[in-house]
Formats: C-alpha cells, structure tokens, sequence
C-alpha cells in the first residue's frame, strides 16, 4: 500500500503493526480500539500477517500473554482504551520492571463511571508511573509512524522498555485521514528483526519476575528508572534515522508559532490541531500567541520543554483529564513542578477540558488565551475545568 | 492426535527415572513441604527442554529469592492469577519464532504451574480462556487446599470442614469450611481438552508419568496435584506422603485420567480406609465430630462412585490398577 | 551517609532483575534449619530409592551400585523425617540434631 492513502486511522495504525512483522498480537476488543484489532486479525487471517493472534479473554490476560510473549523473544503487540486499559494495570508495571519492548496503542477514552466511550486521557494518566515510554500523537501519519518507530525504539538494546502509543479514541481512531505509506524494504531497513539478547531460552536457563527483598528492590526501581530517563537519547536518534529514511522529522516537542510568543498553549494529542488554528485566528488579531505540544510524555523532554518555553510570559496548559482532590491536572502539575526551580520561568495556569468526549473548540482555546491574561495580569492563581454547566 | 502421541509414550518407571533434578535444593519451602515435592518430582520427569510459568504463591516465593533461583529451566513468573494467560503469550511466541525460522523448530514443554487459589480463584479466568483457546501446553494446579503463602486462608479448593484462617470453627459456625471443594478436573474437563488428570505425590511414578503425557499430546492439558502442605494442616512434616496415600486410599481424592473425554480410574479403592485415619493426622479437621466425618465420608464416597461410573461407561482399560 | 542495607550497586543489578544463574539456591545451604537428621543403617538398606524419590529438597544422593545406598547431603537436609518414614525397611533412623 505505498504511496498517499486515504485511510481511517486505526487501520493504518493496523498496516504499521503489518508492516512492522509483529509476531505476536494478543487483544481484547473495547471501543474505540475495535478497528485496530480486527483489522489485524483480518491481516492475520488473510496471510498478510504471520503473527499469533490471540483472542485473549479479558486485557489482563491480553498484557499478561504480552509478557510471556515478550519474554519468549517475539515482536509483540496489543492496544486497548480506558477499562482496557485500567484493567490491565497490574501487569502494566511489571513490562518496564522485566525490561520486556511490548508495544501498546491506546485509543484514548474516559474512564467509568459513568460509562462513556468518548475521548479524553483519563485513561492513560491513570498509568502515568508504570514505567512505560509514553508517546501522543495527533493525526494519522503520526499514528503510523509513531508506531513503527515504538516497535524499533522499545527494541533497541539501550532500550528495552515497553511503548505507549495514544491517539485520541474516535477523533483521531475513527477518522479518515491521508496518509503516506513507506516501502516495506524501507520499512525493514530502519526496523530490523527482533533478537534479544535474554529470553526464555532452554540453552541458556534465566529466572524473570523473581522474588525482591527490601536489599534489592529500591536498586531495580533506580535501574529501571535510569533506562528509562536515558531512553531519551535512543529516541533522539531513532527520530533521526527516521528522518533519514522517510523524510519526516519527529521532536519530543514541538512548537508552533511560538518563537516570538508571549503567551504559549500546552496540549497533547489531537486537539493540538484545533488549537493551532485557533492560534492562528488570534494571531490574526494581533494576539502574541503560540502553542507547544508535548509528543514524548516520558520520559518527560525536561532540556526540549523548557527551551521552548523560555521566552513566554504566559503557560496555559490544557489537560484532558483531571485529578481529584488536587490543584492541578496532570500536565499542568508536570509543567509546573518542572518550571518551578527556574529563576526566572512563566506563570503556568491549568485547564482541563473536554472530558469524555466533549468537544474541544477553538473558542475553548481562545478563552484559556483570555484567561491567562487575566489570572496573570491580576496575581491571580486557578485550575479551572473549563466549559462546565453551572 | 491424542492416540499417536499416546502410541510412542514411554514410560517412566522406578529404574528409567532420571537422575537430574530441574529444581535445586536449597529453596526456601518448609520441611516435609508435598507441595516443594510434588514440584521437583514432575519438573526431574519433565526434564530440561521446558519452559516454566508460575503464578504467586509458595513455589514462586521459596525458588527464587534474589538473586538466587532454584529453577534449571527458563522461568518466569508474572502474577498470581494469570500463569495460563502469561503462558499462552510464551506458546505463541514459540510458535510463531519457530513458524519464522528464529529459534530451532523442536518441542519445548510449556507449563503454567498455579495453586489451588491461582487456579481455582483467582486464575480461574486465565485457565479456561487458555484451555478454550487450545494452547499447547500442561496446566499444572499444585492443590495444598488453601492459600497457604499468605498465611493459610480458605480458597475454593479447601475441603468441607477444614479449618484455615478465614474458615476458622467458631460458636457460631462450627463446622470451618462450609462448602464443598470446587470440582476442577471437571471444570478442565468441560473445556473438552484432550487431556485431565489427578495425581499424588505419593504416587510418584503415576504422577511423573501423567505430567509426561500431558507434555507429548498436543493442545492444552491440566493436571490437579495434591500436595500436602504440614505447616497449614498442621501436620507433622515427617506425614506428607502418608496423608497424600490416605487421601487415595480414602477415596478423598480419585486418581483418574479424562483423555478425549473418555474418563478412567487408575486406582480402584474397593477397600476404603476410614476418612478418620486421613483426618486424625492433621489439626485443621481436630474440631469435626464423628457426625460430621460421617457425613463429610458419605459425600466423598458419592463423588468417587460418580468417577467410577463414568470410567465404567468407556469400557475396561489396562490403565486401572487396584488399591 | 547511613550504612545503606542493599546487596549491591543499583548499576550491577541484572537487566530486568533477572536471576542468571540456573539452580543457584545450592549456594543456600539450608542444613542449618534442621533439629533431626537421618541415620541410615545400611545393613537394612535395600537400595530402593525412595528416599531418594521422597525427599523435597532432592539432596539424596545415588552412591552407585557398588555401595549400593543413597546418601543425604547435610548442607540441605531439613529434617522432615520423610524418608524415615517412608522407607520400606525402616532403615533410617531420625536422631536429633547435636547442637
């Protein structure tokens, strides 16, 4: 399928796990991530895909045969979306923990109750300390590409760690978006087969997942940690070699009309798409804005944030998910607990919005604009879940 | 599939047992451990091309205190309610790396090996989705009749009347435990997998021979050990064959095979020895009087008829042995 | 800086926390658990094994058909009396352990 496509999200997301030669897939179906699944099973079924596709009972099960998958040494795959997910939370930790490169894509959606199917990040910021590389992205290329690159990212031997690939449930998943699709000997050149150098091997016997006294397991929590603090610098490099092959630049962040910025939007996710066209509605106006999206969430870019943010006045940070009992929503308590320790660094105020599904508009974003004015010009200090019926 | 692999099976006998063990000392079970047993029993039968998947509990804990790990064989362990899933992910990685030319194409034995509570609870799921799915590989329920690494807490595998820490015998409630072991090589059965079996550390050669022959049929297999457990029962430790002989000799426990669905009783009990000889050795039946033993008896004694009458309904089979 | 109680560098832990060396728990000698050892009296020995067979540590010994006897390997014998128990010539003998 080379060339531009017209393609719905999911799908593609599906053709970069084919393309990508996945071994094993293991899933449990939740909307909004259906398409992908079953768009891989069609693949499997068609002979397109040699893969193990296995329907698992339940997406505990689905992350647990993901991890004796892994461990076996095969390139494996699953996606879910909020219950999915939060269901799978257990095993989530112990990826990172046995240094085992699942790739997961998560279709974002809210979390119960009430029930809702729509999107929003509660899903993922319930896993935010799992341990996992944790990526967003915001339209259908960067669905396929991100995906591609978790699999040659996660693998890497300075790796080893599982990656998280969110796209916003049905806004991103559902849609029909164009996207260009590599050659596969491309494809295999920039991700090549998966050989680890530990694995459930009967030649060579190893124990995983063993029993941690207290004289030990602080020292695997630092070990894991500082693999995933230097994974940044693998995924700079990837990102790099990407670019090489497929022409495409990828940054931990990137910005937007933000260089001369006094006042800058924060956002993850599809929604950076409506908040650049609102920037460039205020902009229009004379508004001195601009906007930062954060696409490596962890580990978090510190270096490539704070750079970008150096020069604003103003940070509105938008969160899609919210965090009872607190002052802040995720991002917002990320961004300012990184900023906090600067001499000279923005005032940073949060909002949260569109919350299981509500749309997110480029009036919401105009108002965050207006807000921080506000908030900022009157030493004011607020978290605000915008949009509310009062 | 079942019969061809059944045809070549060789097997194990008292002079033909290997001298290896895949489970080194050295562990940190308790002394007179069945369960440890059990464990290094069909892990010697198994032998070294396998690949071990334990859930939570006693085995995981004692074999592999870091950095130390009993296990001569590729192991992990995930959670305590998810062997079956997690051993699944390892089937299909093997199938699929040897489909692909990445690792020799030859037989590795994959075994999930639970407790009765990541079995029977906890794991319940886990299990039949496995089995449902047709997984080539042995389930193995290592059944001590409680959650005993936690501190000997009831499951649905303890036995009417014994007590554990959260069926304890009270004014209230006198009895300990007030249901009946939850039946799963019958529940494994349901799931019409080619093959279910019981087994008794006691009975070691049947027991290694049962685990090999779960190993060589394709497609997924459970295997129901009972292992006794000293510490929990409160039993001298010195006991453990014994209660596991007694168990069989009791009818407390029938050793049976269900290969293909076709069920058969490998030890006919046609003499039982009274339940109390099996009861009186161990603390966590102390507080049952004989009305209850008698009736806790009868209810055994139906259940074993039930497996006979099954095993009778195939036909004669040179598998049955007298007790 | 307080004596920090750990087994060793967080940079010397194995990749995943793995444990690498099949079978190491021989290096835990759990003798030292025990109040009872066994005594075999090899006149009554008859070779059968099942002290062999019985044990749950495994830390029998097959001394080969000349010597024809199995011996307990003390650096593991928990003393659970098992194989005294079980043996059908109630050749060995659980004593107690000398402090």
């Amino acid at each position: 399928m080379a060339g531009r496509t017209g393609i719905e999200v999911s799908l593609a997301l599906s053709e970069a796990v084919k393309m990508a030669d996945a071994d094993v897939i293991a899933a449990y179906p939740i909307t909004p991530q259906t398409h992908i699944v079953e768009h891989l099973a069609e693949l499997v079924a068609d002979g397109h895909l040699d893969a193990e596709f296995v329907p698992v009972e339940s997406e505990h099960s689905a992350m647990s045969a993901c991890v004796g998958s892994s461990a076996a040494g095969a390139r494996t795959f699953t996606a879910t979306s909020s219950q999915g997910l939060a269901l799978m939370h257990e095993i989530l930790y112990m990826a990172p923990a046995l240094r085992l490169p699942i790739i997961l894509a998560v279709a974002n959606r809210a979390l119960s109750a009430p029930i809702s199917i729509w999107n929003d990040h509660s899903d993922i910021m319930a896993e935010r300390d799992t341990g996992w590389i944790q990526l967003f992205a915001e339209n259908g290329q960067e669905v396929f590409d991100l995906t591609l690159q978790a699999f040659r990212i996660g693998e890497d031997p300075q790796v080893l760690l599982p990656v998280a690939v969110n796209l916003d449930g049905f806004t991103l998943s559902h849609v029909i978006e164009p996207v260009v699709f590599p050659e596969q000997k491309v494809v295999d050149q920039f991700l090549p087969v998966y050989r680890p150098k530990v694995r459930l091997d009967p030649a060579k016997p190893v124990s995983m997942g063993v029993f941690g006294i207290p004289e030990i397991y602080t020292e695997t929590k630092r070990a894991t940690e500082a693999a995933l603090l230097d994974s940044k610098a693998v995924i700079l490099r990837v990102w790099d070699e990407f670019e090489a092959l497929f022409g495409r630049k990828y940054r931990p962040i990137e910005t937007y009309r933000a260089e001369d910025a006094d006042t800058l939007l924060v956002a993850m996710g599809s929604v950076s798409e409506t908040a650049m066209t609102a920037v460039d509605e205020m902009r229009a106006e004379g508004k001195k804005v601009g906007l930062v999206r954060i696409r490596l969430w962890r580990p978090f870019p510190d270096e490539e944030f704070k750079a970008a943010v150096a020069k604003a006045r103003v940070l509105g940070v938008v969160d899609r998910s919210i965090t009872p009992g607190s002052h802040a929503g995720p991002v917002f308590m990320e961004i300012r607990s990184l900023l906090y320790a600067l001499p000279e660094r923005p005032a940073v105020f949060g909002f949260s919005l569109g919350l299981g599904g509500r749309d997110v508009t480029r009036e919401n974003f105009k108002y965050i604009y207006d807000q921080c004015q506000v908030l900022e010009d009157t030493g004011q200090d607020r978290y605000e879940m915008v949009g509310v019926m009062e | 599939m079942t019969a061809d692999a059944l045809k070549d099976f060789q097997k194990l006998t008292a002079k033909t047992l290997p001298a290896e063990d895949m489970f080194a000392p050295g562990h940190r079970a308790c002394q007179g451990c069945g369960e440890v047993l059990a464990l290094r029993l069909l892990m010697k039968a198994v032998g070294p091309e396998a690949i071990a998947v334990s859930a939570t509990g006693c085995m995981e804990v004692v074999s592999s205190t870091f950095p130390q790990t009993s296990w001569r064989v590729p192991w992990i362990h995930v959670a305590f309610e998810n062997a079956a899933a997690a051993a699944s992910g390892v089937e299909a990685g093997f199938k699929v790396m040897r489909r692909k030319g990445r690792i020799p194409d030859k037989k590795t034995a994959i075994l999930a090996i639970a407790g009765d509570g990541g079995t029977a609870d906890i794991g319940l799921q886990a299990l039949s989705g496995a089995l449902e799915r047709g997984h080539d590989f042995v389930y193995i329920c290592l059944d001590n009749e409680a959650y005993m690494n936690t501190g000997i807490q009831r499951s649905s595998s303890t036995p009417y009347g014994a007590m554990t820490t959260t069926s304890p015998p009270g004014k209230h409630s006198p009895l300990g435990q007030v249901t009946w072991k939850k039946n799963m090589p019958a529940i494994a059965a349901a799931h019409n997998i080619p093959y279910v079996a019981t087994a008794s550390p006691a009975y070691h050669l049947d027991m290694m021979n049962k685990v090999r022959k779960a190993v060589a049929i394709p497609g997924p297999a459970y295997v129901h050990i009972f292992s006794p457990c000293p510490t929990g029962w409160r039993m001298r430790p010195e006991l453990s064959i014994e209660s596991a002989r007694l168990v069989v000799q009791t009818r407390a426990f029938p050793l049976y095979e269900v290969i293909n669905g076709r069920y058969i009783l490998n030890r006919k009990v046609s003499k039982p020895k009274p339940l109390k000889e099996y009861f009186q050795q161990q603390g966590r039946f102390r507080h049952l009087d004989d009305k209850a033993i008698a009736e806790i008896e009868a209810r055994l004694h139906a259940e074993y008829d039930k497996i006979a009458r099954l095993a009778a309904e195939g036909g004669p089979v040179k598998e049955e042995k007298e007790e | 800086m307080a004596k920090i109680d750990a087994l060793m560098s967080w940079k010397e832990v194995p990749v995943g926390c793995h444990a690498p060396e099949p079978g190491s728990t021989v290096h835990y000698k759990t003798g030292d658990w025990r109040s009872q050892r066994p005594l075999l009296h090899r006149d009554k020995c008859i070779y059968c094994g099942l002290c062999w067979v019985f044990c749950p540590e495994g830390c029998y010994q097959n001394m080969g058909p000349e010597e024809k006897y199995y011996k307990a390997d003390l650096d593991f014998c928990k003393g659970c009396g098992i194989c005294a128990h079980e043996c059908p010539k109630d050749a060995i003998e659980m004593i107690p352990e000398e402090v």
